[in-house]
């Protein structure tokens, strides 16, 4: 069953929060992976290989390249997620 | 040429955290070697260690540069971070003259591992970003450029166990010859993988006889040595002009005068037999120093509890020091803090720094009953008091790399 964007937001709260080093209070759909969560390109790579095994779906650079907010990483994982389902 | 002298020191051993922790423990005699826990000692012959147990990366970091860093790394930034507030630098040195030369022997294996582990039982798309960053020897000396914004000279010695008397060395010339005002050098280690404790152990350099009582594995001179004890941590250096430094009222903690080394030419492991190799290199560093060898009173010996090295060592200072061989006093922290490898330079250098300036003698333990083959004055067992105006520390490697530093007592 899909997950709503607030709950794909919350199970992804823990992950960057490990992922990043940040708390995750500041991991909120709005968040900048590079402003606001301080993630340079490598660090986005891990992020990339946390969700793809948290959620069991492959992710392409392609696709992760536009990618600016934690908003927009959990469209992403949904469009996947549909696209599994 | 310019002077060069240490104002900051930073340390990372199997007796602590910290220069305080190293000192006091050294002094006093105490060993850190212990069980091997790192790895499963199951298939491996020597189940003794020397490890950093009190180390907390994430408490010292910060949790996200731990997790990108390599355990060597770790310790490196974290000593180079106590040596730079030692030396109180921070606003006292023009950063673009500042630079950095860091040592390891063996680089980021356990990172490169964990990842070939990661690729073999998940697959290609799950090994991480930073496996390279990790693995590279030179990892130490980007990242310590980078926390202090240092755009000096910037290098990474790799010579096996001398690899961090080189990096001292290099350092020093690089001020000495005004390329810059100040350098970090130093080293770090952790190679605590199977493979390793293995592939040394094939090589039969592991000490094995004494897994029931680790503390008494690592026995420099002593007769009943059979091998190293394999360590980890870091030492760092602030190497600084000496007029600099006095100019901002720095603390000096010592001088270094000399530097220097040689290769063997031997073997790619066994020492050559008559120490004439490692010979040249001190030799060199006292001419560098412009110092007799009877000026010296103390060398902290390479003294690795190996066989074959510790007598080579023996005739190597004889064949440098000559008659006055009978007058020095020399000791091998090894004993205590077993083999830190790429980092062993480093952390020995500040032991021979602090003896200078302390005017106390770390003691070699575990020299019980000792080899009729090594017949100089080891500071067994216990530290002594003396008064030492100058003191050389020897870095001898696999590959037959010998790197030898001298340092002088400092006076204002």
């Amino acid at each position: 069953m899909a997950q709503s964007r607030e709950e794909v937001v919350e199970t992804m709260k823990d992950v960057l929060a490990s992922e990043l080093g940040v708390e995750a209070d500041k991991v909120t759909a709005d968040a900048r992976f590079k402003e606001d969560l301080d993630a340079d390109s490598l660090d986005l790579v891990e992020v990339v290989l946390a969700l793809e095994e948290k959620f069991g779906i492959e992710i392409s650079d392609d696709q992760i390249a536009g990618v600016k907010t934690v908003g927009e990483a959990a469209d992403l994982v949904i469009s996947k997620q549909t696209a599994v389902g | 040429m310019q002077r060069v002298v240490v104002t900051g020191l930073g340390a990372v051993t199997p007796v602590g955290v910290g220069v305080k922790a190293y000192w006091d423990a050294i002094t006093a005699g105490q060993s850190g070697v212990g069980p091997l826990t790192l790895v499963d000692p199951e298939p491996v012959p020597s189940k003794v260690a020397a490890e950093c147990l009190e180390f907390d990366p994430a408490a010292s970091l910060g949790p996200k540069e731990a997790k990108r860093l390599d355990r060597s790394t770790q310790f490196a930034l974290t000593a180079a971070r106590e040596a730079w507030d030692d030396s109180a630098i921070e606003d006292g040195v023009d950063k673009d003259e500042t630079g950095v030369v860091f040592a390891t022997g063996i680089g980021g294996i356990s990172s490169l591992l964990a990842s070939d582990a990661v690729m073999r039982t998940k697959g290609p798309n799950r090994v991480s970003p930073f496996t390279v960053p990790q693995l590279m020897p030179n990892a130490a000396a980007g990242q310590i450029a980078m926390k202090f914004g240092l755009r000096g000279p910037n290098f990474c010695t790799t010579t096996a166990c001398a690899a961090s008397n080189h990096a001292i060395g290099l350092a020093f010339q690089a001020i000495r010859h005004g390329e810059a005002t100040a350098m970090i050098a130093g080293g770090s280690e952790s190679a605590f993988v199977q493979v390793a404790l293995i592939a040394f152990a094939q090589m039969t350099a592991l000490a094995t006889k004494f897994n029931e009582t680790p503390w008494e594995a690592s026995r420099p001179f002593d007769s009943l040595r059979n091998g190293f004890v394999m360590g980890e941590g870091a030492g760092a250096l602030i190497l600084e002009e000496r007029e600099h430094a006095l100019a901002r009222g720095a603390p000096v903690h010592a001088e270094l005068v000399g530097f220097g080394q040689s290769a063997d030419a031997f073997h790619v492991t066994a020492p050559s037999e008559d120490g004439s190799g490692a010979a040249l290199a001190m030799r060199r560093a006292l001419r560098s120093a412009d110092l007799a060898p009877e000026a010296v009173g103390y060398v902290n010996a390479h003294g690795t509890s190996t066989p074959a090295g510790d007598v080579s060592e023996t005739k190597a200072i004889r064949l440098a020091f000559g008659d006055h061989a009978d007058n020095l006093a020399v000791s091998s922290t090894k004993s205590m803090i077993g083999h830190l490898f790429g980092a062993a330079g480093a952390v020995e250098g500040i032991a021979t720094i602090l003896a200078l300036r302390d005017g106390i003698l770390p003691p070699t333990i575990n020299q019980t009953d000792p080899d009729p083959a090594c017949d100089l004055d080891y500071v067994p067992n216990q530290a002594r008091k003396a008064e030492v105006d100058a003191a050389m520390s020897n870095g001898f490697g696999f590959g037959g790399h010998n790197a030898v530093v001298v340092f002088r007592r400092h006076q204002a």
